[in-house]
């Protein structure tokens, strides 16, 4: 066991865990941030995709120990009242079926959106597809996308 | 930390108790029991005591309350069984507060999320229990103003009166309203009075998901809680021996301990846990067949010649039928094993006491959880209590609850409350999969090139019956013939989303496609000609609406413009499964040589719909998974152990793959069904006629990317 000192969400935390322990079960288990989703576990699905000093990262792969200084974003601090755009987007799109892959699919949105602002079809494609959604909810992935871009 | 469970328990009773004297307006839903209806005036302290069967509570401040009794498994009932009560209760959406229910057998029924059921159970049940409240609240409003309350009426959360021009808010009435009698049989309306039942309305739980709430059990945690994971046999193996000294000298690890024939590591971490279970050295030997892919391809040719299938329908004289044909097509249709994959793997939480159990988790049977618990533990029923938690997912897979009664044996071995979790990896190669199917059809045709003949033979790895014999085209073929053939086998199958036609649709409407191209007709034509036929001179038993059948057919023809396009390629499906009629149109262009789908036009008659915005999500969800799985998905056995065990290898449809989809509705007054899977069925077909369509080329085998025609395709 090591003490690792992280900044999430623009809070600083201090937490015990073994190096190898993937950010994602450090997150879940040991600061109580469950918004990161468990789905595979070997960076297949996305669903615990996160934000690594802004870009979409999949926590699941990312040893506790590999992080240092760099500045985590979770779906819990990606917006102070859940009104970052690809948020709202998300509601007003009305995306989610069960809604268990959804925030890794608005993590990877919004590092999508803040590298290019204004992405095509294909970006979106390229980008969003490494993300899975069991309920195929993708149609709807993509008009929020679109929507958060206008609005942005 | 705490959970949201507890969490928004506390901020509902929070609620009440702010408001004092607040008013709970309980409905027993049930028929039988609508007459004793509750009435509960008092505040908070009451209110966790309550004896309903559901309600409903309206607070002086106007906030309305629905509870919603049946498991959320991405289907959107918590948002579409509200809708029903705030309906027929006039009330304004924006003040309705939806909040899961626990089990409760007491106060409801039917606490199922399965079958496509829960809609057309509760449709009655839900309606009345709006229409009574706001009956009383007309009545509480009527009283107050001296009026009759046949001059009132109501609007939007609101009791109204015309002739003097006044006006109350349902807050206002809320406690006078509690006092009225309970009217004991309620007008509903019409449904041309609808205002909030076929509008666009948004999941409930849209905030909690995109902020990243705990709303699901792999979220759930408690004070003190530890880990557990269990290794499993593999399909025909038994536990041997197992050398648990590494796992548990490891950090973290509070037990090893053996649950039947599974070796559960249980720790304080979810990490920690994870690696000591793979630190694990066990043994396993052998405890039945060890079967292999290639034996099941063996045995389907076996069982499709045997002599001993069981007879499920026989309609005139299919042999002589067969003798005298102008035309004999014969073809078979093949469909692989599937898992589930709910995103969320399998987990439960249980705390067994020495006289009571608590447990917690995503369950689309809570009931038969509860159950088993108490019988495993030796408790009555009542002393097991279980919280419905959001599911991840579940396409049938969370039926069973063989992993919420893990997480009890568990916390009973090691005296704890435990959280179990499934791997990705435990979750894939954990069984209850779909099982796999092989089909034989036969078609006979006369030298008008009508159908005389129709058989059937299904054959199964682990399904039962794998036909559904009464289903289109019985009772359009005079002469038919329908048995099956079922191989025991270790490799554990269930319900998989649209259980049996998620296969058996797809391979009798690329036959149909197949004997509608033989008797040289357009296939929607074929189609129709045989319903006229079912119409005209039924044979048999005919468990299918025909007219709805044709109806979902000629709004997919006009929708798709059925054959006028000349540059793309459609083909169509149609079927009715779980009280639902969906018909689909696929469309294919080529592209560099291979055949690409373009579009999907699905034509659905479910009665009423509900809420647009979930009824379209619904359908698309059904048409990417059914696409998806016919593509892609195969699951593989080499002696009883799966060959797949994670995305990396077991491929599911993405963004990039799927079609464009156009979601059509049959308007109608009929009472609704449900939508979850009744979709899925159709989707098979309609892109393998398409392709066919385009590339001469059937498809008989799922996964279809392991065929002839997508060679080279990745
Ligand atoms: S859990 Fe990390 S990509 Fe699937
Ligand atoms: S909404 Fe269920 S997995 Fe995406």
């Amino acid at each position: 066991m090591a003490l690792f000192k992280l900044q999430i969400n623009g809070k600083s935390y201090q937490t015990e865990a073994e190096a190898d322990t993937p950010l994602l079960w450090v997150l879940r288990d040991n600061l109580g941030l469950v918004g990161t989703k468990y789905g595979c576990g070997i960076a297949q699905c996305g669903a615990c995709t996160v934000h690594l000093n802004g870009e979409a990262t999949r926590s699941c792969t990312l040893p506790v120990s590999a992080i240092g200084t760099s500045k985590v974003t979770t779906i819990e601090g990606l917006s102070k009242n859940g009104d970052h755009p690809v948020q709202k987007a998300w509601d007003e799109v009305d995306v989610a079926q069960c809604g268990y892959c959804q925030a890794g699919q608005i993590m990877t949105a919004a590092a999508l959106l803040k590298r290019k602002p204004k992405p095509t079809d294909a970006e979106i494609e390229a980008t969003m597809s490494g993300n899975l959604c069991r309920c195929g909810t993708y149609h709807r992935i993509k008009e929020a996308v679109k929507v958060a871009a206008k609005t942005k | 930390m705490s959970s949201q469970l507890s969490h928004n328990r506390r901020n509902f009773l929070k609620i009440a108790a702010v408001t004092g004297g607040g008013l709970f307006l309980g409905f027993n839903w049930t028929e039988s029991e609508a007459a004793t209806q509750t009435v509960l005036t008092k505040g908070i302290s009451a209110v966790p005591g309550v004896d309903f069967n559901s309600y409903l509570s309206i607070n002086p401040q106007g906030v309305i309350t629905i509870l919603s009794p049946n498991p959320e498994v991405g289907q959107g009932i918590k948002t579409a069984f509200p809708i029903i009560v705030a309906e027929e209760l006039d009330a304004d959406w924006k003040n309705v507060v939806v909040e899961q229910a626990p089990l409760d057998t007491k106060k409801f029924e039917r606490q199922v999320a399965g079958g496509s059921g829960s809609i057309p159970h509760s449709w009655k049940r839900l309606r009345e229990a709006g229409a009574t409240a706001r009956h009383m609240l007309i009545d509480a409003a009527a009283k107050r103003w001296n009026v009759s309350a046949a001059d009132c009426s109501t609007s939007k959360g609101f009791v109204l009166h015309a002739g003097s021009n006044r006006k109350l808010s349902y807050g206002e009435l809320a406690t006078e309203a509690g006092k009225m009698t309970i009217p004991s049989d309620v007008k509903l309306k019409e449904i041309k009075d609808f205002k909030l039942i076929g509008q666009t309305i948004r999941n409930v739980d849209n905030p909690g998901i995109i902020t990243g709430k705990p709303l699901f059990g792999l979220d759930f945690y408690r004070e003190g809680m530890l880990i557990g994971m269990l290794q499993r046999p593999a399909f025909g193996y038994k536990l041997k021996s197992v050398d648990s000294a590494a796992a548990k000298a490891m950090p973290g690890i509070v037990n090893v301990v053996t649950i039947n024939n599974s070796v559960a590591v249980v720790g304080k971490s979810t990490w920690q846990v994870k690696k000591a279970k793979d630190a694990l050295k066990i043994e396993w030997e052998k405890d039945g067949n060890l079967e292999s892919t290639s034996d099941h391809n063996r045995l389907f040719k076996e069982m499709l010649d045997s002599p001993n299938t069981t007879v499920r329908r026989k309609d005139g004289d299919v042999e002589t039928a067969f003798k005298n044909a102008a035309k004999v097509i014969k073809a078979e249709y093949q469909c692989p094993f599937l898992p589930h994959n709910p995103l969320e793997p399998m987990n439960f939480f249980a705390h067994v006491k020495a006289d009571s159990a608590e447990l917690v988790g995503p369950s689309q049977t809570p009931e038969s959880a509860r159950n088993q618990a108490a019988k495993l533990l030796g408790l009555p029923p009542e002393k097991v209590t279980v919280q419905l938690t959001r599911m991840g997912g579940g396409f049938g897979r969370r039926l069973n609850t063989d992993y919420a009664i893990e997480a009890v044996q568990v916390s009973k071995a090691v005296n704890a409350p435990v959280k179990v979790m499934w791997t990705r990896e435990d979750d894939m190669t954990g069984g209850i999969y779909r099982p796999a199917v092989r089909y034989r059809f036969e078609a006979a045709l006369d030298a008008q090139n009508n159908l005389i003949g129709y058989k059937l033979r299904g054959a199964s790895i682990n399904a039962g019956n794998a036909t559904r014999e009464d289903n289109f085209p019985s009772g359009a073929v005079e002469n038919l013939l329908i048995d099956s053939i079922d191989h025991k086998s270790p490799i554990t199958t269930g319900p998989w989303r649209a259980p049996i036609t998620n296969f058996l649709a797809f391979a009798e409407q690329a036959f149909l496609d197949e004997v509608a191209h033989a008797a040289g007709k357009d296939p929607v034509q074929f189609r129709l000609e045989l319903l006229d036929k079912a119409k005209k001179n039924p044979t048999g038993k005919i468990t299918y609406d025909i007219d709805r059948m044709k109806g979902v057919i000629q709004l997919a023809v006009e929708k798709s413009g059925w054959g006028k396009n000349k540059n793309v390629s459609q083909g169509i499906s149609v079927y009715f499964s779980h009280r639902s009629y969906v018909a689909q149109v696929g469309e294919v262009v080529m592209e560099k040589g291979k055949p690409v789908l373009k579009k999907v036009y699905s034509a659905a008659d479910c009665g009423v719909v509900i809420n647009q915005s979930g009824a379209q999500q619904q359908v698309r969800g059904c048409v990417v998974d059914g696409i998806g799985h016919a593509m892609y998905g195969n699951i593989t056995f080499k002696d009883g152990i799966p060959d797949q065990k994670n995305f990396n290898d077991y491929k599911l449809i993405r963004m990039n793959e799927i079609p464009e989809i156009e979601v059509h509705f049959v308007q109608n007054e009929i009472d609704p069904t449900g939508l979850g899977e009744p979709s899925l069925p159709p989707a098979g077909a309609a892109v393998a006629n398409a392709i066919f369509k385009a590339t001469g080329k059937r498809l008989y085998n799922q996964p279809f990317v392991q065929t002839e025609v997508f060679k080279g395709v990745s």
